[in-house]
C-alpha cells in the first residue's frame, strides 16, 4: 500500500502537448503509471505521446476515461484556470507542477478548492511517487525503490538527494510526496503526516523542511501529540542569511521568524531525530528498522 | 520587489488614500522649486530601500525654500547602509497629532490577507509586537469576499480611534486592501497614518513589497524597480533566470534547486568552510546558463574554490558538464572546481568532465570536503 497514488491511479495530463508535459507524460508511462488522457484546449481529438487521447476539456476527459488524478504542466498564467477546471470536473487528486503562480491567485483557488472534494498537491512541486507502482511527477523514477519509509518534502532536488541516499542503503520508500515551496498550496506537512500515520505500508517518515513560515512547527505539534511512527527530519537553510525574502510583518503574523533553529527545536521537542546533512537521514532512518 | 516610499504612496493615493502634497527631486534646485510651490514647511526624505532612514539623518525638516535646497544638498549623495541617496521626496510637513499603524500582509498559515492596525504608529511594528502585542488588532480577509466594512470598523474600534475618524479610517483600510490585491503585494504598510493639524487622516509614510511571481502581469509596477535594490551581480543573475544571493565566504556554489542549494551551503559550514553565495540555476538549465552562472561566481574575488552540485532530473548532467567545460575554455579560471553530479545522464556528464581532467565526486559530503580543502589551499 501507499498513499494518494497507486495501481488505481488513472492519470490525466493537463498540458500534455507542451514540451514539459509531453516529456514527463512519456516518462510516467515508462515508469508504469496508468496515463489515461490528456487535456489541452483546441487539441481535442488528437493523440499524444503514443496512444493517449487528448480532450479539449477536463470534463470530457473525465467522462470518457474515468480519470481520477490530474497533473498540470501549463504555464503560470493559465495554471489556476487548469486546476479549477480539474476540481470542477470532480478530479479527486490534482498535482500542480507549475511554478511562479501569484500567491493571491492561489489564496483564491485554495478557498474554492476547500469547498470541493478535490485534494491539491503543489503548486511549484515535483509531484509524488509510490515506487514501483505509480509516478505522478517529474522526479527521476530510477533512484526510488519500494519500501516502508514515507517521505514528505517542501523541496525538489533536495528530496532526490535524500531518496538517493536511502536507496543506496537499501531503504525503500512507500510514497514520496513533494508538497512544494509556495506560501499558499494544497496539502501541507500535517495532512501528509496524518495519511502516513494511517497507512499500513508506512513504518516511519522522513520530513524535509526549509526556512520560512511555520508549517514545520505545526507538523511538530502533531508528531508530539498524535503520531506513533518515528520521524526523521532535515531542515535546509540553517546558514541562510535572514530577511532576504520576507518582511518582518509576515513573521509577526505567523508567530515566528521561520528560522531553521526554531523549526529544529520544535521538531526535537517532538522526539524527531534531526539530520545534520541530507545523507545522514539515511543513517538515522536505518536505526528505525 | 520593493517599492520606494514615494512610489508606494502614489499607489495608495490612486485608491483614494490621502497623502501629503509633495514631489520627488534629484537635485537641490529641484527640491527648492518644489518647496516654493508647496509654500509651507516641508520634510525632505531620502528615497532608499532600507529602513532606519530617519536615524541615519536621511529625513529632515526645512522651513523655507532656501533651507530645503540646503537640506536636499546634504541628503542627496549621502550613504545610508551602503546605498547612495539619488532621490529625495519633498513633502508638505504634517502637523502630527497622533500616529497609527495600518498594514496588510499575506498570512501563509491562514491562507488569507491579514490587515493589522495599531494605535502605536510611527515605530516599527515588530517593536510593538514584541512589547505590547495587545495593541495590534488583526482581521483576516476572505479571498473570495474581499474586505468588509465591519472588518475595517473592528480595526477602528479596536485601536480606540476617536469616533469622528472611524468613517474615514474604514475607507482607508478598504483602499489599502484593494491596493494590496490589485498590485499583487505581499506587504503594504502605512506607517504612520496620522491625524494631522486639520484633524484629517493622512498617510505620511508607506511601503509596498510586491510578489515577484506576479510581476509579469504588473508591468507598470515592475517598471518602477530600483536597480540599487540588488547588487549588480544579483540583477545580472535575475536577468538570465538564475537566483543568486551574495554571501561573504570563499566557496562559490552552483546548485540546481533552492532547497538543495541551501542544504549545500549548510554542509559547507558543517565541514568548516563558508559559502560565497547562494546560487540556484533552476530546473532544466542548459549549457548557456551554467556558463553564465560560473562567470558570475568567478567574478567574486573572494572565491577560492567552486563547488558544483547537480542532481539531474529535468536538468541533464551532460548539459551541465558541457557548460562547465565551455566555461573553463572561455573564462580565465584560476581556482579549483569540484563537481558532484548524479541523476539523469550522469555517466555521459562524468565522461565529458574526465576528458577535460576535471575531478568529480559521487557523494555530496565527499565533494563538499574536497571543496573545503581546496579553498584552504590543500589541493582538490
Amino acid at each position: 500500500m501507499s498513499i494518494l497514488v497507486d495501481n488505481g491511479t488513472r492519470l490525466l495530463v493537463q498540458g500534455i502537448t507542451g514540451s514539459q508535459g509531453a516529456f514527463h507524460a512519456e516518462q510516467m508511462i515508462q515508469y508504469g503509471t496508468n496515463v489515461v488522457a490528456g487535456a489541452v484546449p483546441g487539441r481535442g481529438g488528437q493523440w499524444a505521446v503514443g496512444n493517449t487521447p487528448v480532450f479539449d476539456t477536463v470534463h470530457e476527459a473525465v467522462a470518457t476515461t474515468d480519470a481520477n488524478t490530474s497533473i498540470i504542466f501549463v504555464p503560470a498564467a493559465f495554471a489556476v484556470d487548469a486546476l479549477l477546471e480539474a476540481a470542477d470536473a470532480g478530479v479527486a487528486l490534482i498535482v500542480c507542477i507549475t511554478e511562479n503562480i501569484p500567491a493571491l491567485d492561489m489564496a483564491r483557488a485554495r478557498a474554492y478548492l476547500d469547498s470541493t472534494d478535490s485534494v491539491l498537491i503543489g503548486p511549484n512541486c515535483p509531484g509524488l511517487i509510490s515506487p514501483g507502482t505509480a509516478k505522478v511527477g517529474i522526479m527521476a523514477g530510477h533512484i526510488h525503490t519500494p519500501g516502508n519509509v514515507g517521505i514528505v518534502s517542501r523541496s525538489g532536488t533536495l528530496t532526490y538527494e535524500v531518496i538517493y541516499a536511502l536507496t543506496a542503503r537499501g531503504i525503500g520508500q512507500s510514497t514520496a510526496v513533494g508538497i512544494g515551496g509556495d506560501p499558499i498550496k494544497g496539502l501541507n506537512f500535517l495532512d501528509v503526516l496524518q495519511m502516513f500515520e494511517q497507512d499500513s505500508a508506512t513504518e516511519q517518515v522522513v520530513l524535509i523542511g526549509e526556512i520560512g513560515g511555520t508549517d514545520e512547527q505545526v507538523a511538530a505539534d502533531y508528531i508530539r501529540t498524535e503520531m506513533n511512527k518515528p520521524v526523521t527530519a532535515f531542515i535546509a537553510g540553517q546558514t541562510a542569511p535572514p530577511g532576504k525574502r520576507m518582511g518582518h510583518a509576515g513573521a509577526i503574523i505567523s508567530g515566528g521568524e521561520g528560522t531553521a533553529a526554531e523549526k529544529i527545536e520544535a521538531l526535537q521537542d517532538a522526539g524527531v531525530a534531526i539530520a545534520r546533512h541530507p545523507e545522514e537521514i539515511a543513517e538515522l532512518a536505518a536505526h528505525n528498522i | 520587489m520593493k517599492l520606494h516610499e514615494y512610489q508606494s504612496k502614489r499607489v495608495f493615493a490612486e485608491y483614494g488614500v490621502p497623502i501629503p502634497n509633495g514631489e520627488v527631486a534629484t537635485t537641490p534646485a529641484e527640491a527648492r522649486a518644489i518647496a516654493e510651490q508647496i509654500g509651507k514647511s516641508v520634510v525632505i526624505k531620502s528615497q532608499v530601500l532600507v529602513g532606519g532612514r530617519g536615524k541615519a539623518g536621511g529625513i529632515k525638516l526645512a522651513g523655507t525654500p532656501d533651507e530645503a535646497e540646503k537640506v536636499a544638498a546634504q541628503i542627496l549623495g549621502m550613504d545610508i547602509k551602503g546605498l547612495t541617496v539619488q532621490k529625495v521626496l519633498v513633502d508638505e510637513a504634517a502637523d502630527i497629532r497622533s500616529e497609527i499603524y495600518l498594514g496588510a500582509v499575506l498570512d501563509r498559515g491562514a491562507r488569507k490577507v491579514a490587515i493589522m492596525a495599531s494605535s502605536e504608529g510611527g515605530v516599527e511594528i515588530e517593536e510593538v509586537a514584541a512589547e505590547t502585542p495587545e495593541k495590534i488588532i488583526t482581521v483576516h480577509v476572505h479571498p473570495l469576499l474581499g474586505m468588509q466594512g465591519y472588518q475595517a470598523r473592528q480595526l477602528a474600534y479596536g485601536i480606540g480611534l476617536p469616533k469622528e475618524h472611524v468613517s474615514a479610517f474604514t475607507k482607508i483600510a478598504q483602499s489599502l486592501y484593494r491596493a494590496f490585491v490589485e498590485s499583487d503585494a505581499s506587504l503594504a504598510e502605512i506607517n504612520p497614518l496620522v491625524i494631522n493639524g486639520d484633524n484629517q487622516l493622512q498617510a505620511v509614510d508607506g511601503k509596498i513589497l510586491l510578489d515577484d511571481s506576479a510581476l509579469p502581469r504588473q508591468k507598470e509596477l515592475a517598471a518602477m524597480r530600483d536597480p540599487d535594490e540588488d547588487s549588480p551581480t544579483e540583477t545580472e543573475a535575475r536577468e538570465v533566470g538564475i537566483s543568486y544571493i551574495d554571501l561573504d565566504g570563499e566557496i562559490g556554489c552552483m546548485v540546481n534547486g533552492a532547497g538543495l542549494a541551501m542544504a549545500t551551503m549548510d554542509i559547507i559550514k558543517l565541514y568548516g568552510g563558508s559559502p560565497a553565495n547562494f546560487l540556484d540555476i533552476g530546473g532544466g538549465a542548459g549549457a548557456d546558463k551554467v556558463l553564465a552562472a560560473l562567470r558570475i561566481i568567478l567574478r567574486d574575488a573572494r572565491v577560492k574554490a567552486v563547488l558544483i552540485n547537480i542532481f539531474g532530473g529535468i536538468t541533464r548532467c551532460d548539459e551541465v558538464a558541457n557548460g562547465i567545460v565551455e566555461a573553463i575554455n572561455s573564462l580565465n579560471v584560476e581556482v579549483p572546481i569540484v563537481v558532484r553530479m548524479v541523476g539523469v545522464n550522469e555517466d555521459e556528464g562524468r565522461q565529458i568532465l574526465a576528458d577535460s581532467n576535471l575531478p568529480s565526486a559521487n557523494q555530496l559530503s565527499e565533494a563538499v570536503q574536497m571543496a573545503v580543502a581546496a579553498a584552504k589551499g590543500e589541493g582538490a
